[in-house]
């Protein structure tokens, strides 16, 4: 039967051309928005993880309520401790201490006078310590473009428009004016040892990266920290498995009393990101539905116009005594096989065109007054279900389009079969 | 007779003594205690934060409110750090660093030594006459003593504060409450004078209390320890050399 109908769909080409063609567009463009959209958001969630939010975070209570004005004088203390706890506790994460910190870099002259100075977001890491996946993980040693990797406390990276902006070069000397974490003014000297490209605007305008010893000598922040990040193994963030984290985290170390106690906050509640998480996982769900609703419309015509076109094919399976039913059923068989070759080449056409937008399109042309946390290169990143999640709207639409079309089939008469057949 | 004459006569003279003043004249009555030609100041600065309470000592030269040398005295960290004021320049001199760093613009606006003051703050001296037009609004007991409200709307383009509440004390023209705004209507900072002190012939608190509304904490309390108005300021001190 499966061969019968196969070889109707490839002898009469008038009868299937349409439906393939229409089925194959449609595939292709939700193949190519689910890698795109998949791509653009995971980028976006990844680069969150690694440079602001961890898979969790943990911070003392008052730091995370009032998180966006980087309030290191609420930071944890005596984290060393807790920090032997937590790996203890959780072996499963890679756990490393951040602070982030903002002040003003102020460039010099020869006479130790101010030449330039702006504004600077910081962030602290660990740098020089053996074995710290910190580097890997920021991707620093490619993102260099002038200089090297800190080597030493007082070294520090600056993202090289900045550099350019202050007129500082490795090797030069730059002072960073802030505040300790207990308010007093701190005034510290750095050597600049590169320059980065962070690929972000935000950071590029005034963004420097220092080792976290170096910037607990400045801030005054010894045994402190203002945040602990913890990251899967696999870099791959698991929102169940980090609420579950979180929970367990805050059930053995919070004091709701204690403001100044940890408390572990996962990825999906920080910079906004669950809202972001849930639509990724709504994402296919809405894709499919809109392209089911679009492309059985236009199938439901084209199914009308080949009604039309096979009326005679249809009223004489009739009048030779086909049951209506039966007739209905061949014609869905037959959108099914129909639905699956559109699907196949849709996919492919989709798939190729989302290997060439795994480079990335560039928009940092658009994006230059953005302060998002994200890369302004939007890749596609094909995923397993980049390969399937066409056949659902592929098939389902040909199918629905068939079965309304085919209704006119029950509005034959058989007493008129013949009149028309004559005529 | 006598008794009934003295109590009309006082209850008259007190009238008189409180009749409402202008806007404007009480303004002049707060200059006149407040502002001085130059000044020389010990003060210590308490910063209460979330976790622990700082003191900061400085002493202060000041010319108007132009030209102003400031350097602390503790703590460690802090001694030995310089700032001149010059207009609308700032310089900071760090000892641990050997810098001489220029702050200027919206940075002056930046809170200093973590504290409820900023630059600006810790180194004016505006004449509010000269600077705002005010009018009385009411008349209201501030812990105790009877005050004058008066608001001030700036007139001049470079004042911090566009909009200034104040309680001014009927009797010595003291503010010894403020509300300072910013041009949108916020509620900037809050200050409280209290330890009147005669000096000099003149009002002048012993401790001012500021209260950034901008930031959570117990505000920062200002105590001047020691107060000379209209002093010779030493010349070398209000120049950039004097910060080395």
């Amino acid at each position: 039967m499966l061969k019968f109908f196969i070889q109707g769909i490839l002898r009469d080409r008038q009868r299937s051309l349409l439906p393939i063609i229409v089925i194959t567009i449609g595939v292709t463009i939700v193949v190519l928005l689910q890698t795109y959209i998949t791509g653009v958001f995971d980028d976006m969630i990844d680069f969150n993880a690694k440079f602001s939010t961890g898979h969790v975070k943990v911070m003392s209570q008052s730091y995370y309520e009032n998180m966006d004005q980087i309030p290191n004088d609420l930071a944890l203390l005596e984290t060393g401790e807790l920090m032997g706890e937590i790996q203890d506790q959780y072996p499963g994460m890679s756990w490393s201490e951040r602070i982030s910190f903002g002040g003003l870099i102020d460039a010099p002259d020869e006479n130790g006078e101010t030449k330039a100075q702006g504004p600077a977001a910081g962030m602290a890491i660990d740098m020089i310590s053996e074995n710290s996946p910190e580097i890997e993980r920021l991707n620093l040693e490619n993102s260099i473009v002038r200089g090297k990797i800190p080597k030493t406390s007082n070294e520090v990276l600056l993202s090289d428009d900045f550099a350019s902006k202050l007129k500082v070069s490795p090797g030069d000397q730059v002072t960073l004016i802030g505040s300790t974490m207990y308010g007093a003014m701190s005034i510290t000297n750095f050597t600049v040892s590169g320059t980065i490209k962070f690929g972000v605007m935000a950071l590029d305008r005034g963004g420097i990266i220092a080792d976290i010893s170096g910037i607990r000598e400045a801030l005054d922040m010894q045994d402190a920290t203002g945040e602990i990040l913890g990251y899967f193994f696999d870099n791959s963030y698991d929102d169940l498995k980090a609420i579950d984290l979180s929970k367990n985290f805050n059930e053995l170390h919070s004091d709701s009393t204690d403001v100044f106690s940890p408390t572990m906050v996962p990825l999906r509640e920080l910079n906004n990101l669950g809202s972001m998480l849930d639509l990724v996982g709504s994402f296919s769900g809405i894709l499919i539905f809109i392209f089911v609703f679009a492309m059985s419309i236009v199938l439901w015509n084209g199914g009308l116009l080949g009604g039309l076109r096979r009326y005679g094919e249809m009223g004489l399976r009739l009048a030779i005594g086909e049951k209506k039913g039966h007739i209905y059923r061949s014609l869905i068989n037959e959108s099914i096989i129909i639905g699956i070759i559109g699907s196949v080449i849709g996919t492919a056409i989709g798939l190729f065109f989302s290997s060439l937008l795994e480079k990335g399109i560039d928009m940092s042309g658009i994006m230059q007054e953005s302060s998002m946390m994200m890369s302004p290169i939007f890749k596609a990143d094909i995923t397993p279900t980049a390969y399937y999640i066409g056949f659902i709207p592929g098939v389902l639409a040909t199918i629905v389009g068939t079965a309304l079309a085919g209704i006119g089939i029950y509005k034959r008469q058989t007493a008129q079969l013949f009149k028309e057949l004559q005529a | 007779m006598i008794i009934i004459i003295t109590i009309i006569s006082a209850f008259l003279f007190q009238g008189l003594l409180f009749a409402q003043p202008s806007g404007d004249e009480i303004l002049d009555r707060i200059d006149k205690n407040m502002s001085a030609d130059s000044r020389h100041v010990i003060s210590k600065m308490v910063i209460h934060g979330p976790r622990v309470s700082r003191t900061v000592e400085a002493e202060t030269w000041s010319v108007g409110d132009d030209k102003s040398y400031t350097e602390y005295l503790s703590p460690s960290r802090e001694k030995g750090t310089k700032m001149l004021k010059l207009e609308e320049q700032l310089w900071i001199f760090s000892p641990s660093t050997d810098r001489t760093i220029q702050i200027s613009g919206h940075m002056l606006r930046q809170s200093m030594m973590g504290s409820d003051l900023s630059y600006e703050d810790m180194m004016d001296d505006p004449n509010l006459r000269s600077k705002y037009d005010a009018k009385v609004t009411g008349s209201e007991e501030f812990n105790g003593t009877d005050c004058w409200v008066v608001e001030s709307i700036a007139n001049a383009a470079d004042v911090t504060y566009q909009k200034r509440k104040m309680w001014v004390d009927k009797a010595r023209y003291l503010p010894l409450k403020e509300e300072l705004y910013a041009k949108s209507g916020t509620l900037l900072k809050k200050t409280e004078l209290s330890e009147i002190k005669k000096i000099d012939g003149r009002w002048y608190p012993g401790k001012i209390v500021f209260k950034d509304m901008l930031k959570k904490g117990d505000g920062t309390e200002f105590i001047v320890d020691d107060i000379e108005f209209n002093v010779k300021v030493p010349e070398h001190l209000l120049s950039k050399a004097a910060l080395r």
